[in-house]
């Protein structure tokens, strides 16, 4: 309950504080202090040091899970705003707004780990969403970002209304919002299969790919993700993707059985495949970095998407871990791409001539996502392809997953090929040593997870 | 602890590399840190040696251990050996960056020892891909003109490969009876006929490419050719091998019965491989290119040894691992002198080698008599071996195996003859001095190929314990 308390407050307290000062040195300051008033909150409560807490009927239940995801959410979001502050600040003349915007996301994000019930769920994605078109939306005098905001409230308030029309289905089969463990028939060991029910959840299925950007409900993403300001799109593509997630998997790990498990391994094979395939492939052909690291981020979302193939403590781990590596990379890689003039993978030629570090640093970041051991995107994937083996998968699961993997290889490569391998003189802004210092740390970090992956789950057993 | 040092020295001396500007003393420093690689290389031969042991990742039961038995201990001699060659032998080629590649260099080196020393399929896994990565950037950063692309396709290829691999260790771990990732566990996985056999394919699939087995091969030849001669040393003297050594190390142990029932397959293609590249050996003009596809006959050749499950053939392919890098070490290191001091590769244009530098003529005879394994030279012995069991196996099979020892003295003596005699041509007439450092180690090379050719009971010792435990059990 602390997180969603605080992360209430807080972003309250930021719309008042343009009030106040119109400094956005200073409005950053407060915004990041408050990110650790966060995180400190939530680690109380983690800790059983101190929580808020109140009867809320059964409707949220703080796991240790869901508290951990939080953590590691919110540590991710610090990074992101520590690396990304100037950036914020020159995209509108109100920067304290955009913090007031994350925490309200946050807020959603916390709901979204903890609810127990339908009806929060349904609360969380919609406090994290709308304030996700405004985000989208924000660079207000760019074409392409207001027809980006245009399109993901389009979009996103129909996938809203097929969730909705999901969770009155499931309230109409079961007669409550709460997630409960389906019926089991004392006759034939099976649960029950209830037509409304399924219905509900196959709504809800798809509603959630869609809220995680899973082929064939990605359309909008690539749009959305190049059409807003490049600085957001780092953030909405690593901490609100995951929180998608984490919901997902909350949903699913108990209701999978409802749907029925014949329905349950069509469609998620077929979804995780199609995901993997789109991603990809179109990845392959995109000449623009940002749009590249879209289709990037569906790619990823399919490897994701394997953590709902089992309910084992392996895939909580895998999620966990994939989101850690994932997350980081692309804060890092996009944190190199806002410093570049033009986006274009041409644009990066002889960057490793110009600037050593910042292209050794990309490359790095590149190879987590691509998986290549000594990051953390190799254990990442690891993690997965394991989970996804003792879950049961069949063998041709796995080959593909690896298949598309190569072909990741391929994509991610080209940067590091233009960087390295052909000549020429690479537009690129001024890079401060401090800033530069900032991708170090996220770098060191998924080294030192490359090599012992443990650490992420030594703290506490899920 | 020792073994540590297989690991440590090359990365510290790498990261050094990386470091200091000044080139002279990067040299140094490379060929110090080699050397001392190479004194600890004879020091765990001749002494028995401890293994390394230590917690890695708890979680899922993974383990940092470092073993050396035979079989490691001949490649860890091999890749020691090689390193210090190459950087002594091109130590006066003209690099961009020179501190850069020697750093990479050492980096490959360090990923060599890792993959042939580790007793933990992960661990083996990450140094898998770790000694691809260097030369990766190595050829693409220094090799010839089409190299971006080329490198690129050698390393998809390998990649897909070992992430094959990776679905195996991962089916194998979650079969073993304690969850652990050590190979001696490995071996006690109850697989199901089904399980081994695919574990097996993936297994082969990502050796098959490494070695490579014909079809897979066609990465090679482009990749030999493309990249600096420094790394195509490397890849064909020592990296090849770690295909082989995949095979020895964990193919075969761990899945026997499907490696047997399979075994006739793998031997037919690899045998069709050595035809293949034995023939278009004969047809080559660039030095470069015809070294490449001579190795890839000679590698064909081990792997057909491997799958005859005979333990004569296992000894030959062992003793053939360290004399095959000697000698394929040699020819690259005189294709370079010549490629470097006359300016091309081109057989036409070559010739009269003998006349303007005699003594490096009669080391390219040396090798080239390696290269056909002639008696006294160290490849007799494991070719006759290696021969031995193919013809236990399958006479037709040794038949069809034997034509590629006449196809070897075909292409290689057309070789010596283009090269070293007739009219002194152009090029080689503008040759300079001769390149005293690359000659002392051609000299020491070819010693050790007469050495173990003479007394090949110095291998046969190495690589015992490993016979014993593959064989006697």
């Amino acid at each position: 309950m602390n997180a969603i308390i605080v992360s209430a407050l807080l972003g309250v307290i930021m719309m008042f504080v343009s009030w106040g000062t119109t400094s956005s040195k200073l409005q950053r300051s407060i915004g990041l202090f408050g990110m650790l008033v966060l995180i400190v909150a939530n680690l109380a409560q983690l800790d059983h040091w101190w929580a808020i807490e109140f009867d809320t009927k059964g409707m949220l239940v703080f796991s240790q899970m869901g508290l951990y995801a939080n953590t590691i959410l919110y540590v991710i979001t610090f990074i992101y705003l520590w690396i990304n502050g100037d950036e914020i600040g020159k995209v509108g003349d109100h920067s304290a707004d955009y913090y007031a915007i994350f925490f309200f996301i946050l807020c959603g994000v916390s709901l979204l780990t903890s609810f127990n019930n339908l009806l929060m769920l349904f609360i969380g994605i919609e406090i994290l969403s709308i304030p996700l078109y405004i985000l989208t939306g924000a660079d207000k005098k760019n074409l392409f970002s207001n027809e980006a905001s245009i399109k993901y409230f389009l979009m996103g308030s129909f996938s809203t209304g097929i969730l909705l029309l999901g969770i009155a289905f499931i309230y109409g089969a079961t007669g409550t919002f709460t997630l409960t463990a389906p019926v089991i028939n004392p006759m034939t060991k099976m649960p029950v299969e209830h037509f409304l029910m399924s219905a509900g959840l196959l709504l809800l299925f798809v509603s959630m790919n869609f809220k995680v950007s899973a082929a064939p409900f990605h359309f909008w993403t690539p749009d959305v993700y190049d059409g807003a300001p490049t600085v957001f799109t780092p953030f909405m593509a690593t901490v609100v993707k995951a929180a998608g997630f984490i919901a997902f998997i909350k949903i699913f790990e108990v209701q999978r059985v409802a749907l029925g498990q014949g329905t349950w391994m069509i469609i998620l094979p077929l979804v995780i495949v199609s995901t993997l395939l789109v991603g990809n492939v179109t990845a392959v052909f995109q000449r623009s970095v940002k749009r590249m690291l879209a289709y990037s981020s569906i790619a990823q979302a399919g490897f994701m998407l394997f953590a709902l193939y089992g309910e084992s403590v392996f895939n909580k781990e895998a999620i966990l871990l994939y989101i850690v590596a994932y997350s980081l990379a692309t804060i890092g890689v996009f944190a190199v791409l806002i410093k570049m003039k033009d986006y274009s993978i041409e644009s990066f030629n002889g960057l490793a001539k110009s600037n050593p570090a910042l292209a050794f640093l990309t490359t790095l970041f590149l190879f987590s996502l691509a998986g290549i051991p000594l990051t953390a995107g190799f254990f990442a994937k690891y993690y997965m392809l394991n989970a996804l083996f003792t879950a049961g998968a069949g063998l041709w699961l796995l080959i593909t997953a690896v298949v598309f993997a190569a072909i990741s290889v391929y994509y991610y490569f080209k940067l590091i090929q233009a960087m390295y391998f052909a000549e020429g003189e690479p537009a690129i802004h001024p890079i401060d040593k401090p800033y530069e210092l900032k991708l170090w740390i996220i770098a060191i970090i998924l080294l030192v997870l490359g090599v012992f992956p443990a650490l992420l789950f030594n703290y506490i057993s899920i | 602890m020792f073994l540590l040092l297989f690991l440590l020295i090359p990365i510290t001396a790498a990261i050094l590399l990386f470091a200091i500007k000044k080139e002279t003393a990067g040299n140094s420093i490379a060929i110090g840190a080699s050397l001392l690689t190479l004194l600890a290389a004879f020091v765990i031969i001749i002494n028995k040696t401890d293994n390394f042991d230590a917690v890695w990742l708890s979680s899922i039961n993974s383990r940092f251990l470092l073993q050396a038995d035979g079989l490691a201990k001949i490649l860890v001699l091999l890749t020691a050996i090689s390193f210090p060659a190459i950087f002594i032998a091109t130590g006066k080629n003209q690099l961009n960056n020179r501190n850069i590649f020697l750093g990479l260099m050492l980096l490959t080196q360090a990923g060599l020892m890792g993959v042939f020393l580790a007793g933990d399929a992960l661990l083996f896994y990450f140094f898998w891909e770790l000694a691809l990565i260097p030369v990766y950037f190595l050829c693409s950063i220094w090799g010839g003109e089409k190299r971006v692309a080329i490198t690129f396709k050698f390393f998809i290829y390998t990649f897909l490969g070992s992430l094959f691999m990776l679905i195996g260790i991962i089916l194998v771990y979650t079969n073993t009876p304690d969850h652990s990732f050590l190979i001696g566990s490995f071996k006690n996985a109850i697989l199901t006929n089904g399980q081994q056999l695919a574990a097996f394919a993936l297994f082969f699939t990502a050796f098959a490419i490494k070695m490579p087995i014909f079809p897979l091969h066609t990465w090679q030849p482009d990749a030999y050719e493309q990249s600096p001669t420094a790394v195509t040393m490397v890849l064909s003297a020592v990296m090849v091998k770690m295909g082989l050594y995949g095979v020895i190390r964990w193919l075969l142990p761990l899945f026997p019965a499907a490696s047997l029932s399979h075994a006739n397959f793998v031997i037919c293609l690899s045998i069709i491989g050595v035809l293949y590249a034995s023939f278009i050996a004969i047809r080559q003009d660039d030095v470069k290119r015809l070294i490449a596809y001579s190795s890839i006959a000679h590698i064909g050749l081990m792997s057909a040894a491997l799958f005859t499950f005979k333990s004569i053939g296992v000894q030959g392919v062992m003793i053939q691992l360290f004399s095959h890098g000697i000698n394929v070490l040699g020819l690259w290191i005189i294709a370079d002198i010549i490629e470097q001091q006359a300016g091309t590769r081109s057989m036409k244009a070559l010739g009269g080698l003998a006349k303007k530098q005699p003594t490096l003529a009669i080391l390219l005879v040396g090798f080239a008599f390696a290269n056909i394994a002639l008696p006294l030279t160290n490849a007799f012995v494991g070719e006759f071996l290696m021969f031995n069991a193919i013809f236990q196996f399958s006479p037709w099979m040794a038949a069809f195996a034997g034509v590629s020892v006449v196809l070897a003295a075909i292409y290689t003596l057309n070789m010596v003859q283009k090269i070293a005699y007739g009219e002194v041509s152009a090029a080689i007439n503008t040759m300079p001095a001769p390149n005293k450092n690359a000659q002392g180690v051609l000299i020491v090379l070819l010693v050790i190929v007469f050495i173990t050719g003479v007394y090949p009971q110095l291998l046969f010792n190495i690589s015992a314990d490993t016979l014993q435990q593959l064989f006697y059990k």
